[in-house]
């Protein structure tokens, strides 16, 4: 079964990658390890018959989101955690809220977890043919989702204005 | 044949690493790359949940999740490079002005 291979080993690679992204105490490598991770994504969109997904996966976020994170990430030049406040000790043995978060995050795994076992597994097989084609999703767009395609632009551009806004440095007057 | 499950179980750990991440680390940029993670999660969901229903809709979906992940990312660095312009610092307990 070469298929469950492939779905394990690019799982087991998101998974210790975004775990690893977690860890890090310099933001360079997190970049860096969260680019494998979307790595991985790809492959399982690929695997998930969605090519489309997989490519816009590569090209959007490990091509234009990753870079704009590293380019931050070099410009502030302040690679390191203050060490005060580190978690790196226990994250249980911290802070108030430090403690409710890692709690948080485990309940949120429990409750996932006991959600999908209660799903009967049967349901859970891909017998459907898969929409795989861009063709087939290009129209779906421009059509039926045209709307919210046109209001994507708009967000688009007041994303960039807003975000030259607040970069930008005070000029004195 | 790897079943549906396996996708959404997948999801529900990477979502919970993300959600630990914001919680957890002290750097506004390890934030939002948590951030990024949990987006990426949902994805995963919407592209699993779509393959085992027939449809694009998924994939549909997806594009737009990611328009919207580019522009958060756009603008929370840019309000990063505003506040460490401020303070010199990414950790977002030096950010506590407003707390009374």
């Amino acid at each position: 079964m070469p298929e469950v291979v492939t779905f394990y080993l690019l799982a087991g690679t998101a998974v210790v990658a975004s775990a690893l992204v977690i860890g890090q105490r310099n933001p360079m490598y997190s970049v860096m390890f969260l680019i494998v991770a979307f790595a991985a994504l790809a492959g399982l969109y690929i695997q998930l018959d969605a090519p489309f997904v997989a490519v816009a996966q590569i090209i959007i976020y490990a091509g234009a989101i990753m870079v704009l994170f590293l380019f931050v990430v070099m410009l502030l030049n302040a690679p390191q955690e203050d060490t005060e406040h580190d978690v790196r000790m226990h994250p249980f043995a911290g802070p108030g809220p430090m403690r409710f978060g890692a709690l948080l995050a485990l309940g949120l795994a429990a409750e996932l977890g006991w959600a999908l076992t209660r799903t009967p597994s049967e349901a859970g097989s891909f017998a459907v043919t898969p929409v795989s084609s861009v063709a087939a999703i290009g129209r779906s767009l421009f059509t039926e989702y045209a709307f919210a395609f046109e209001v994507t632009s708009i967000l688009i551009l007041v994303a960039m204005v807003g975000a030259v806004v607040l970069a930008r440095r005070e000029e004195p007057r | 044949m790897v079943a549906l499950d396996h996708y959404l179980i997948l999801s529900g750990i990477l979502f919970a690493i993300g959600a630990a991440g914001v919680f957890l680390r002290r750097n506004l940029i390890t934030i939002l790359l948590s951030i990024e993670i949990m987006l990426n999660a949902v994805n995963l969901t919407f592209v699993a949940f779509g393959r085992a229903l027939g449809t694009a809709d998924g994939q549909i979906i997806v594009f737009f999740v990611m328009t919207v992940a580019a522009a958060e990312a756009a603008v929370g660095l840019a309000i990063v490079i505003g506040l460490f312009r401020h303070h010199e610092s990414l950790n977002p307990e030096s950010f506590a002005s407003l707390k009374w």
